[in-house]
């Protein structure tokens, strides 16, 4: 990295490529967290729309249809309501930046205190799914690429179409029935059991991190079991699509002509596969990766309804189910934000690593 | 027969008619040797089948209760796959929850990509502010959460079927921009349009007579490949009780109505998800074989 200056004085008309790397790199950063703050303003704007311009009337949701004439226009005068749209707009936008969602209209506290104490809980399911995609998921979808058409490759295939076609919400019932209810190998639904409620001080908010930082290791192992059947399932949606996408890149770069040479040159197989061909494809990787992990973020809403898990997810369904629309539009606003980062992550990744995507931008 | 062959493998069709239906006929040929999407096919026409002929063919009114009845097991007498909670025949209802499934599945598929075409088709067309404004537009709206979004949007309008396609078609369209305005770009400069523009015809013209024509091709593989999430959607709204109504036998809100009993009478859950699953497995298997034969270029599966 370090070049002697005398070198770069030498020959000053003509930049180095690196250099110049450096600045379409740098272009292209500038472009995309561009990107991400057009898109966000984009989400807000809809999510504001859905809130403020939808119902028929949003004033009546927060006082009752029986409030008085004094009291609807007191309302109508405090939540901004006759000042013009773009107004409300940034006014929303102000309160949006300072994490002010509003209160519930459930129980009175702000959103995103709720949102604080929810979210860690989707975070440790959807990180544990991801990591069951990833770690099983790949060598899948290596393995099925380097033995195309083989066994493997069509077991491969398939649980990726079942996994395409299957209501999540349904494997999640059904996974509870058979593992919990008849072969009693896992915790039902919640967190931990009953015994182990609040017992581990909040550090993360994710139990099993808080369990294992505090030393309680039974409340880990039950923790445990209780996350394993929703992990496994979210995992195995992100599974379906990572082993798939792993096999397409993987065939991609088999039938090129570098591989050719590798093994014209004598070097083992595993070498041509794990060091040539896989080591091109990483950058691939951790952007489908990245996707996989916000759609589980999403994903983990009907799964967590399912076993009970006190995540994001259930929380704005619960909001949903009350008609409180602050909470529901707090939740639907960080999940977006989280989402549309990992989406534009994903892309600065690829521009980033990926030199014939840079050479386009 | 031989001779309506020997009409469709003419070397040299007489008339337009004869010539689309040769091409029409070579691709079920081809298609046909592709067994599983063969297999989607057949499962698709039999659901419409079994939505057509649903009164004749359900046992019993879906909307019957019969409380002395309830939740008798698969297989109890006049009962095929037994009964739910308020005693409802599952069977009759499965079968006119196939009614509804395509009545989402057939207004997504027409708001959606009609929205995407016109969006992707002027964006691809006209170019320059136009284009950027649009894509920019489409690029924020693919890069929402599609399932929160679409319960926001539920959340805010009501619950309801037709609510629920509308949030669905709502976030489903930007893929179909995407596509429809690569096919623009790739045909906008080819030599029948400069023909047609010569001849005087205006933008909207060109657009919906020239360049729609020619994009449908790979909508309709896209839109196929899309019905599966689609169908996974309305039912995972319809769980969460935000999709149909309670009384009607919607497959998702069947789910949710066995939920409660999953424990002791698991096939009144399970059922309609098996339904949903067979569906939408259809519906892949399907995509995958129109891909292959429409689009053999980005023939991922193969």
């Amino acid at each position: 990295m370090s070049q002697p200056a005398a070198d770069s004085s030498a020959r000053p008309a003509v930049r180095s490529p690196r250099s110049l790397w450096w600045t379409k790199a740098g272009v292209s950063t500038l472009r995309t967290l561009g990107m991400i703050l057009v898109t966000m303003l984009g989400l807000l704007f809809v999510t504001f729309i859905i809130g403020r311009v939808m119902p028929i009337d949003p004033v009546i949701s927060v006082v009752g249809e029986r409030a008085s004439k004094e009291v609807y226009d007191a309302a109508f005068i405090s939540m901004g309501l006759d000042k013009p749209l773009v107004v409300q707009f940034l006014v929303y936008l102000g309160d949006v930046m300072r994490g002010d969602f509003g209160q519930s209209l459930l129980n009175s506290r702000p959103v995103i205190e709720d949102i604080k104490r929810v979210f860690p809980a989707t975070l440790e399911l959807a990180t544990l799914g991801t990591l069951v995609g990833v770690l099983v998921g790949v060598p899948l979808g290596v393995i099925s690429a380097v033995k195309r058409d083989s066994w493997i490759d069509q077991i491969t295939r398939v649980i990726a179409l079942i996994g395409y076609s299957m209501p999540i919400f349904w494997l999640g019932l059904v996974g509870l029935l058979v593992f919990y209810g008849v072969l009693g190998w896992v915790g039902g639904p919640g967190r931990v059991g009953i015994f182990y409620v609040d017992v581990v001080p909040v550090v993360t908010g994710m139990i099993l991190v808080d369990s294992a930082l505090d030393g309680q290791w039974d409340v880990f192992r039950d923790a445990l079991s209780h996350i394993v059947l929703p992990a496994g399932i979210l995992g195995y949606y992100s599974l379906a699509y990572i082993s798939r996408m792993t096999r397409s890149f993987m065939l991609e770069q088999l039938g090129s002509e570098y591989i050719t040479t590798a093994r014209v040159k004598g070097l083992s197989e595993w070498i041509v596969i794990t060091r040539h061909a896989f080591g091109n494809i990483k950058v691939q990787l951790i952007t489908v990766i990245a996707l996989s992990y916000a759609s589980l973020l999403e994903g983990s809403v009907l799964t967590e309804i399912i076993f009970a898990w006190p995540g994001i997810g259930s929380y704005i369904t619960t909001a949903l189910l009350s008609a409180d629309m602050n909470a529901v539009l707090g939740g639907t606003v960080v999940i977006g934000l989280v989402f549309v980062c990992l989406n534009v992550f994903s892309d600065l990744l690829y521009a980033f690593f990926d030199p014939r995507a840079r050479d386009k931008t | 027969m031989s001779s309506l062959r020997s009409w469709l493998n003419s070397e040299s069709p007489e008339s337009r008619a004869q010539a689309r239906a040769a091409a029409i006929y070579h691709g079920w040929l081809e298609f046909r040797t592709n067994r599983l999407a063969l297999l989607g096919l057949w499962i698709l026409v039999l659901l419409v089948l079994i939505a057509i002929f649903a009164p004749w063919l359900s046992p019993h009114d879906p909307f019957e209760q019969n409380l002395s009845n309830r939740l008798l097991p698969l297989g109890a007498e006049g009962h095929l796959l037994g009964t739910d909670s308020l005693g409802r025949d599952i069977l009759s209802r499965l079968i006119y929850g196939s009614r509804i499934t395509l009545y989402i599945v057939s207004l997504v598929a027409l708001i959606a990509p009609v929205l995407g075409l016109f969006i992707g088709t002027v964006a691809g067309y006209i170019g320059g502010w136009t284009d950027t404004v649009l894509m920019r537009f489409t690029d924020i709206f693919l890069a929402f959460p599609r399932l929160v979004l679409a319960l926001a949007f539920v959340a805010a309008l009501g619950a309801g079927i037709e609510n629920a396609v509308l949030a669905i078609a709502l976030t489903a369209w930007p893929p179909y921009a995407r596509i429809a305005r690569a096919e623009t770009l790739s045909i906008r400069r080819s030599d029948y349009i400069s023909a047609v523009k010569l001849q005087g015809a205006g933008a909207l013209r060109i657009i919906t007579r020239h360049i729609w024509p020619l994009c449908i091709a790979s909508l309709v593989v896209r839109i196929t490949l899309d019905m599966a999430g689609i169908i996974l959607a309305a039912a995972g709204l319809g769980f969460l009780g935000l999709g149909a109504r309670p009384p009607s036998p919607e497959w998702g809100a069947m789910i949710a109505e066995g939920r409660r009993f999953i424990l002791d009478y698991w096939w009144v859950a399970t059922i309609p998800g098996i339904a949903i699953f067979i569906v939408s497995l259809a519906f892949n298997l399907l995509g995958d074989g129109l891909r292959d034969l429409l689009d053999p270029k980005s023939g991922g599966s193969s």
